[in-house]
């Protein structure tokens, strides 16, 4: 009804002139402070809240900081800087005698904030306008009605207008002498908002209020309900991601180990922590000598990361697997101690404290997308997994180094006879293995805690992850990664965390038994052999 | 068999010397002068009882591992769940004792508000059903796990990667309070046992006793399992699976029996455990402990079951030494252990010892004999 | 195909089995008699391990029949079962228990109830003693009875696994390329050794040896991609053309 709007604000405007015109009401609210009782407190604290002072602002901040102090029936305001001035002037004062902080409760301070809101509505800073629009809505203070509706009035950010508006339809639901058009008018812009406050206002509708509102309400706050659903299994299906992203990175480099070497590698995990220290080492370097490099300390790291790992892991070829070959129990015995030694290392070299990690500007905060919140680091990693895994592709598709890894996982002694030095084969794919666990953990460090213990964490899931989705098959890691994470979000809400992660590991172990090479496996002789 | 009545060389000297240490150690700790250089102190019986307990576990893992080749690391779950058998039924004896003095039920139930024993808590204070528990919990664990596993031919690095997903589930789900087993605490503060103080020095002793003498017995089931034609088939699904399978025998059969009874024996070492160290709780579960016991087991030599014994002393000993004297370097011990044994001593003490021995014998002449270790030692 | 009055011992009917895509066994019949011995020959790929992974019940055919004995339907037993009923297999290489003695790998071999239970508490009988001792002269193995069956060469293990498919007393045997990596004169001794097998019992054997299957001197089949490409005599299946052309070579 826009023609009703435009009577609407044509009215606020009148009274806003004649509000300005009369240029008294401020300075006829502040003796009323002097009583110091509630009551008046309160009386005089919505007058000047109103009256559209210049200086309305700055006092109702000092009541409620406590600045605002009386001596000998004046009112005095202390400003953050320490001077003091009367408020009546805005000149500086320098009273004699003692000046006491006018007294709040509770009920004064819930006004206080009201007024404040309506106040900053009209600041010339989008942000500020918002934020006091938010409290509008939240403290749905009939006083700030007036300020609200001269706000929008003059408000161009359309983001901040229906914040706004959606402020000024919580005060008319809850306003007892609304029109009832009106009323649903409100309730259609809180449909509109759609958020969980919104649909607390509906649902909270006052006993008395006429059937055909409680009608209107009721189907809108269901309209919220079902979007509200939407978004939330949207925001789960992220999470879902988000986790099967770094189930992903935890596992890709164990999917080339295990996957198409065969080796156990139970010292994967500690791979991904040397990479968390690789980080953390380089963010404490840079910190020292080249501060201003910070935001860029996750892309030094991660070359470091990928070559510190894959040199520890090339030594733990040559050093200990390639003796073993052919004996997989014996291979997971020997790699789980080697993780027990790099744990007590780092533990030994770093303490057994978490170390920690920063985040890089450009990562923190969240994108806000209508019901969805993703926050940027997360965003990074699902980005970072993914790329991870295409390149590993390619390596593996389009390289020598792949053609040959796999030539020898298909046939070591075909493959040794063609020339290729499989070795030399084995070490490299070890090495490109962990090395890739090592930039996983450049990416974990952003979101689990740096310690010794860090890699242990994840070698159960790694493996699940592996076994789950069939060995030798990268894409079948991707799968096995993105249905764990997914299954783990899913059931969290009605089973929790923990129990979620159990009823996953108890699926996990009898879907083996259905399928005992997982999802993507390879049939025919060769493998069963 | 002709040799299944009469015990070999090896059982011999595993039992007497398991007879001794029972002598020995209440002796010296009962009768010896305080302060003399004879005494074994009131804390070490205890100590001793846990690495008593470990050989029986050790025992049980070499039973499949080293006999059937099924590497289980999560073997563990079976002796924290004997452990809590026996923990549930010490809980029950504390009785109104407890801080909270509930007649019935246990402190940390009493402290979660729970009004009523939970089913599964019933008939805990009667020792006898109790001890069936510890034998019948990880053993159906056992067998409904490994019915699922084995007859769908899960093997190999498989079938360890899912036990140890099965003891970390476990894990998970009893550090859960509602769970019903004190969560993150477990059950500890026990009183007595069958009447007799825990904290006394004489039932220590009688309990030290009672684990060597289920240490022994459990030697000797395996030693009876392992001679029969039976143990043969287990080593040669061990060695050749798919031929022992094309020689009629249901391997799944076979590995789900030598299962089911390894993970009773696992129990039984929890349920003797537990009164001794006095506290049980989820951390046995963890994974890590499984893969720990494991290494014993290659320490000693697996497939000699008196090699599992003497690992689990030697690598437990070693552990308190370490602990005590540089806790730093323990890890760092115990991984590099693993890595020597994996490495260069694949038979472990016994098996090279062996090794060893039989070169002598051949260099003295004599010829080779029908060996009571047939089926022992390992396939490189 | 109407029901005979004596059903064949084998018999395999369009048969396939296909691993991604690839097919192994494209359609594959084959009928083996009571005590009758075949010789199996073709290329490598040809599907002759695969054949005998269908007949032991290692690998199940995604379509077609095979029946044993007329009534025993092979692509729903498992490989226990299977060889419960009478067929006993020696693989390519030879397949022995390494740790335990020859006596001890014949005794498991051994037809005897095969549960748990049953070998816990089961003593060796004087009729089994008996005959590990005609089976350790059969396969002259008796002065190494004692030694552990890893010590054996090549071609002892060889012989001890066909000594251990006697000793399960089976109906018909497979057997894998038996000359494989022996001398001259085993190779000799183990033809012998075959043919008199084969006098009570049907005996599949494959092989590329063809101076070996000479020695045999019994029907042959030849396989190629997965079906039979020519059968009868040795001397009709060499003068085939299309045998000449994919496997012997002109």
């Amino acid at each position: 009804m826009p023609s009703l709007r435009i009577v609407l604000q044509v009215f606020v405007l009148l009274i806003g002139m004649t509000a300005s015109t009369k240029a008294g009401p401020y300075e006829e609210a502040l003796p009323k402070f002097a009583a110091d009782s509630y009551a008046d407190t309160e009386t005089a604290l919505s007058a000047i809240a109103n009256s559209g002072h210049a200086r309305a602002l700055t006092v109702v901040e000092a009541l409620r900081d406590g600045r605002l102090l009386l001596g000998a029936g004046q009112v005095y305001l202390k400003e953050v800087s320490g001077t003091l001035i009367d408020v009546a002037t805005g000149q500086a004062a320098n009273p004699t005698g003692n000046l006491k902080p006018i007294r709040v409760n509770n009920r004064v301070r819930r006004a206080t904030e009201a007024a404040l809101g309506s106040l900053t509505l009209l600041s010339a800073d989008p942000a500020t306008r918002l934020n006091a629009a938010r409290a509008v809505f939240r403290s749905r203070d009939v006083a700030a009605l007036s300020a609200l509706e001269r706000a929008i009035a003059q408000e161009s950010d359309v983001h901040v207008r229906d914040a706004l508006e959606g402020a000024r339809a919580a005060i008319i639901l809850s306003k007892p002498d609304a029109l009832i058009s009106d009323k649903k008018a409100a309730i259609e812009i809180l449909e509109a908002r759609g958020d969980q406050q919104a649909l607390a206002l509906l649902t909270t509708l006052p006993s008395d209020a006429p059937p055909e509102l409680v009608k209107a309400a009721g189907d809108a706050a269901e309209g919220i309900q079902t979007r509200l659903a939407f978004w939330n299994a949207l925001q789960n299906v992220w999470y879902g991601i988000s986790l099967g992203s770094v189930l992903l990175l935890a596992a890709i480099g164990l999917a080339i180990t295990f996957g198409t070497m065969g080796v156990i590698n139970m010292a994967h995990g500690e791979m991904v922590m040397i990479g968390a220290y690789t980080t953390f080492v380089v963010q404490e370097t840079i910190r020292g000598y080249a501060p201003g490099l910070f935001d860029a300390s996750l892309f030094i790291a991660l070359p470091l990361a990928f070559l510190a790992a894959g040199t520890v892991g090339i030594m733990i070829e040559r050093g200990v697997i390639r003796f073993l070959y052919g004996r997989p129990l014996e291979t997971l015995l020997a790699t789980w101690g080697l993780s027990l030694i790099l744990q007590q290392g780092v533990r030994t070299i770093f303490g057994p404290t978490n170390r920690e990690v920063g985040t890089p500007a450009w990562m923190s905060g969240a994108l806000e997308v209508s019901g969805l919140s993703l926050t940027y680091n997360r965003i990074a990693i699902v980005i970072f997994a993914f790329s991870v895994f295409a390149v590993l592709l390619l390596v593996m598709r389009y390289t020598s180094l792949g053609l040959y890894v796999r030539a020898v996982t298909q046939n070591r002694r075909m493959a040794a006879s063609m020339g290729i030095r499989t070795n030399r084969i084995d070490a490299l794919a070890f090495g490109l293995g962990s090395g890739v666990a090592g930039i996983a953990g450049v990416a974990l460090s952003q979101i689990d805690n740096v310690s010794p213990n860090l890699g242990q964490g994840y070698i159960i899931d790694s493996f699940m992850v592996v076994v789950f989705g069939g060995v030798g098959n990268l894409w079948g890691t991707l799968v096995g990664a993105m249905t764990l994470g997914a299954a783990n979000k899913m059931l969290e809400p009605y089973a929790g965390a923990v129990l979620g992660k159990i009823v996953i590991l108890i699926a996990i172990i009898l879907f083996i038994q259905r399928r005992p090479r997982g999802l993507f496996a390879l049939k025919g002789r060769a493998v069963e052999a | 068999m002709t040799t299944q009545s009469v015990l070999d060389k090896q059982s011999i000297v595993v039992l007497s010397l398991l007879a001794a240490v029972a002598v020995l150690v209440p002796v010296l700790n009962g009768l010896a002068v305080p302060g003399s250089a004879l005494h074994l102190s009131d804390h070490l019986v205890p100590l001793l009882g846990k690495y008593i307990c470990f050989a029986l576990l050790a025992l049980s893992v070499d039973l499949i591992w080293g006999y059937c080749g099924i590497l289980s690391l999560g073997h563990g779950a079976f002796f924290a769940l004997g452990g809590y058998a026996m923990g549930m039924y010490l809980m029950r004896q504390i009785g109104p004792r407890g801080v909270y003095a509930h007649p019935v039920l246990p402190d940390f139930m009493v402290f979660l508000n729970w009004k009523d024993l939970p089913w599964f808590w019933y008939g805990f204070d009667v020792f006898p059903f109790a001890m069936l528990m510890v034998l019948l919990v990880p053993g159906i664990l056992a067998f409904i796990f490994g019915w699922l596993a084995f007859r769908s031919r899960v093997t190999g690095v498989y079938l360890s990667i899912i036990t140890q997903a099965m003891t970390y589930a476990l894990m998970l789900a009893f550090f859960r309070n509602n769970m019903g087993f004190g969560g993150n605490n477990g059950l500890t503060d026990f009183k007595d046992i069958l009447g007799f103080p825990l904290q006394s020095a004489s039932t220590r002793r009688v309990l030290f006793v009672l684990s060597v003498a289920a240490l022994g017995a459990g030697y000797l089931l395996c030693r009876w399992l392992v001679g029969s034609k039976f143990g043969k088939v287990l080593v040669a699904v061990r060695d050749a699976e798919s031929r022992t399978r094309f020689l009629g025998y249901r391997v799944e059969h076979y590995k789900l029996a030598v299962f089911t009874i390894s993970a009773m024996l696992a129990g039984v070492a929890g349920a003797l455990y537990v009164p001794q160290v006095g506290i049980i709780n989820p951390s046995e579960f963890a994974p890590a402990n499984s893969i720990e016991l494991v290494i014993w087991v290659a320490v000693g030599g697996r497939g000699t079951l008196a090699g599992a014994i003497l690992g689990a002393l030697v690598v437990n000993a070693g552990k308190t030494w370490f602990t005590g004297a540089l806790p730093e370097f323990w890890l760092f011990a115990l991984g590099g252990l693993f890595i020597f044994v994996t490495l260069f001593t694949p038979r472990g003490i016994l098996g090279a010892g062996q090794g060893l021995w039989e070169r002598a014998k051949q260099m003295l002449g004599s010829k080779p004999s029908r060996s009571s270790f047939s089926g022992g030692g390992v396939v490189p | 195909m109407s029901a005979p009055v004596t059903p064949t011992l084998l018999y395999l009917d369009d048969i396939t089995v296909s691993f991604d895509g690839f097919r192994a066994l494209n359609s594959l019949s084959l009928a083996i008699d009571h005590a009758e011995m075949r010789a199996i020959i073709g290329p490598n790929g040809a599907g002759k391990t695969t054949m005998m992974d269908v007949i032991t019940g290692k690998t199940r055919p995604d379509q077609g029949t095979a029946l044993f004995e007329g009534s025993h339907d092979l692509t729903v037993l498992d490989e226990a079962a299977i060889a419960e009923l009478g067929i006993g297999r020696k693989f390519q290489t030879p397949t022995v228990f390494e740790m335990h003695s020859v006596e001890d790998n014949l005794l498991l071999a051994i037809k005897d109830k095969r549960g748990p239970f049953l070998t816990l508490f089961s003593r060796r009988t004087t009729l089994e003693r008996e005959r590990i001792e005609v089976l350790l002269e059969r396969i002259r193995l008796t002065a190494h009875r004692y030694r552990k069956a890893g010590e054996l060469s090549h071609g002892q293990k060889q012989w001890l696994e066909i000594g251990m498919l006697l000793a399960q007393e089976p109906k018909l045997l497979l057997i894998d390329e038996p000359a494989a990596g022996m001398t001259d004169q085993e190779t000799a001794d183990t033809a012998e050794l075959l043919r008199d097998i084969a006098k009570t019992k049907a005996v599949v054997v494959v092989e590329h040896d063809m101076t070996f299957v000479r020695d045999l001197n019994v029907k042959v089949t030849c396989l190629h991609d997965g079906s039979v490409l020519a059968e009868g005599s040795l001397d009709a299946v060499s003068a085939n053309e299309r045998v000449v052309e994919v496997y012997l070579g002109r």
